[in-house]
C-alpha cells in the first residue's frame, strides 16, 4: 500500500507559481525585443532575395512590378512579399522590365511535391515568344549530390532557356506538355534532359511547371501591355 | 585484520581546486559533448555535409547554451526543484526562438540550408544537460564559461566531421574547390550513412588517444618496510 504524498504547501505553490510567471515574462522580453529588432532586416533580405531571383530568370530584366491575379486580371500590388503563387487569393506574378522599361516578360513561382520535400521554383516566361526563358530553385530538400543538382547543374538548368510552352488551338492549355526526354530518341522542344541519378527530382520539376504554366499562360497571353510596360 | 606481512598503505590525494579556466577547457576536451559525452548526435550527423553549415549550428548551438547557462544560474535559487525542467525548456526555446531571427537576419541562405534543425537546438541533449548539471548549481561565471567551453568544443567536433565530409563528398573545403575535375565526390559522403562512418572513425581516434593517454599513467604505492 502506498503512501499519499503530502499536499504541496501554500508557500511552495507560490514559488511555483513565481518562477512560471517570472521566467515568462522575461522569455516573452526577450523574444519581443529580438523579433522587433530582426524583422525589418528579414524583410529586407527577403525582399532583396526575390528581386534577385526574378531578374535572374529574366534575362535583360533591370526591374520589376508585383503583380496580382484579381478578379480576372493582372493588378498591380504594394502588399508584402507572397509566400504561394498557387493560392487563387494570393496568385502573384512579377513583370520584368529592362532600361527603355519595356517588358520583358513574367517571373511565376510554383510549388509541388519533389523526391523528399517540397520543391519551390521560380521561372520566367515570355508571354510573345511561347517560351520559358529561366529557371531557379528557391527552396528544395531533395538528396544532397544527387536531387539537390535541380538547382545547380549547368546541363539541367539550360532545359528552360527557351523551352517550348505554346498554347493549344483552343488558347485554354499547352499544346505539348513539359516532359522529360527519353533515352535514345531526339529531344523535343518542350522537353528536358533529366539529371543522371535524380530522375525522381527531375521529373517533379517537369510536373511542377507543367501545371503551373498551363494555368497561367492562358491568362498573361490576354494582358495587353502598353510600350511604357503598364500593366492593367 | 591484515596479516602481519602486509603494512597498511598510505595514500594521499592532492586535491586541485578547478579553477575557471579549467571549466572552459574541459569542453574542448577531456569532456567534449561529441567525442566523450556523445551527446547532440542528431545536429551532428545532420548538418556536418558541408564546413559552413557545421560552424554555423555550432555558433548557433553555443550561443544558446550560453545564454541558457546564464540565466539558468542566475534564477536557480528562484526556481523550484519540481518544476525547473519546464523553466529550462522554456528559457532554452526562448533563446533558439531568438537564434532563429538572428540567423534569418545575417544570412537567408544559411538559414535555408540548416533548415528545420535549429529549432532542434531546443531537445539537444547538451543544453539542457549542462543547465541541469552545472549551470542550476553554479555560480553564473562558472556557468558561462562551461557554456564557451562545451559550446566551442561541440563547434570543434561539428567542424572536424564537416571537414570530412565535404572534403571527400564535394571535394571542396568552405566551398571551394580543392581537388581537379578529375576527383570523382563520393556521393555517399553527404548522406547519413557517411556522416556515421566519419563519426565512428572521429569517435575510434579520440577514444585510441585516450587509452595511450591512460597507459602512461603511473600509480605509486609507499609501503612501510616490514619490521
Amino acid at each position: 500500500m502506498t503512501t499519499p504524498s503530502a499536499p504541496l504547501q501554500p508557500r511552495m505553490v507560490w514559488y511555483m507559481y513565481r518562477a512560471f510567471v517570472g521566467i515568462g515574462v522575461i522569455c516573452t522580453f526577450i523574444i519581443a525585443a529580438v523579433f522587433l529588432y530582426t524583422q525589418p532586416i528579414i524583410r529586407d533580405k527577403q525582399e532583396a532575395a526575390l528581386q534577385q531571383s526574378v531578374l535572374s530568370v529574366l534575362g535583360g530584366a533591370e526591374n520589376k512590378r508585383d503583380l496580382v491575379w484579381r478578379d480576372g486580371s493582372l493588378v498591380l500590388t504594394t502588399e508584402g512579399l507572397a509566400t504561394d503563387g498557387m493560392d487563387e487569393k494570393s496568385a502573384r506574378v512579377y513583370a520584368g522590365y529592362d532600361r527603355q522599361d519595356r517588358a520583358v516578360g513574367y517571373a511565376i513561382t510554383a510549388n509541388g511535391m519533389g523526391y523528399q520535400d517540397n520543391i519551390s521554383v521560380l521561372y520566367g516566361y515570355d508571354p510573345k515568344a511561347d517560351v520559358i526563358i529561366g529557371f531557379h530553385v528557391l527552396s528544395s530538400r531533395e538528396t544532397p549530390g544527387l536531387g539537390s543538382k535541380i538547382g545547380t547543374d549547368r546541363k539541367f538548368l539550360a532545359n528552360f532557356l527557351k523551352l517550348d510552352v505554346s498554347l493549344n488551338a483552343q488558347g485554354q492549355g499547352l499544346a505539348h506538355a513539359i516532359t522529360l526526354s527519353k533515352v535514345g530518341q531526339p529531344k523535343n522542344s518542350w522537353q528536358i534532359d533529366g539529371i543522371t541519378g535524380a530522375t525522381v527530382s527531375s521529373k517533379a520539376v517537369a510536373k511542377i511547371l507543367r501545371d503551373s504554366i498551363s494555368r497561367w499562360a492562358p491568362r498573361l497571353k490576354l494582358v495587353k501591355t502598353t510600350t511604357g510596360g503598364d500593366i492593367q | 585484520m591484515l596479516p602481519s606481512n602486509i603494512a597498511p598503505i598510505n595514500i594521499s590525494i592532492n586535491v586541485t581546486p578547478v579553477t575557471t579556466t579549467d571549466e572552459f577547457i574541459k569542453g574542448l576536451w577531456r569532456q567534449n559533448p561529441i567525442f566523450v559525452q556523445v551527446l547532440g548526435m542528431c545536429s551532428t550527423l545532420a548538418v556536418t555535409n558541408s564546413v559552413i553549415n557545421g560552424l554555423a549550428m555550432g555558433l548557433a548551438t553555443a550561443f544558446v547554451l550560453v545564454m541558457s547557462n546564464i540565466l539558468v544560474s542566475s534564477l536557480r535559487n528562484f526556481i523550484p526543484r519540481q518544476v525547473r525542467m519546464a523553466c529550462y525548456i522554456a528559457i532554452i526555446a526562448t533563446f533558439v526562438t531568438a537564434v532563429d531571427y538572428l540567423l534569418q537576419s545575417l544570412s537567408l541562405t544559411l538559414h535555408n540550408a540548416l533548415g528545420a534543425f535549429v529549432p532542434l537546438i531546443v531537445v539537444n541533449c547538451i543544453i539542457m544537460g549542462r543547465a541541469e548539471a552545472f549551470a542550476s548549481r553554479n555560480t553564473v561565471t562558472r556557468s558561462c564559461l562551461d557554456g564557451l567551453g562545451m559550446g566551442a568544443g561541440f563547434t570543434l567536433a561539428l567542424l572536424c566531421v564537416g571537414l570530412v565530409r565535404e572534403l571527400l563528398g564535394s571535394g571542396s573545403i568552405l566551398g571551394v574547390a580543392v581537388f581537379s575535375s578529375s576527383f570523382e565526390p563520393w556521393i555517399i559522403m553527404l548522406l547519413p550513412s557517411g556522416g556515421f562512418f566519419t563519426l565512428g572513425l572521429w569517435l575510434l581516434l579520440m577514444n585510441w588517444i585516450k587509452q595511450r593517454q591512460l597507459v602512461g599513467v603511473k600509480v605509486e604505492f609507499e609501503k612501510e618496510p616490514s619490521a
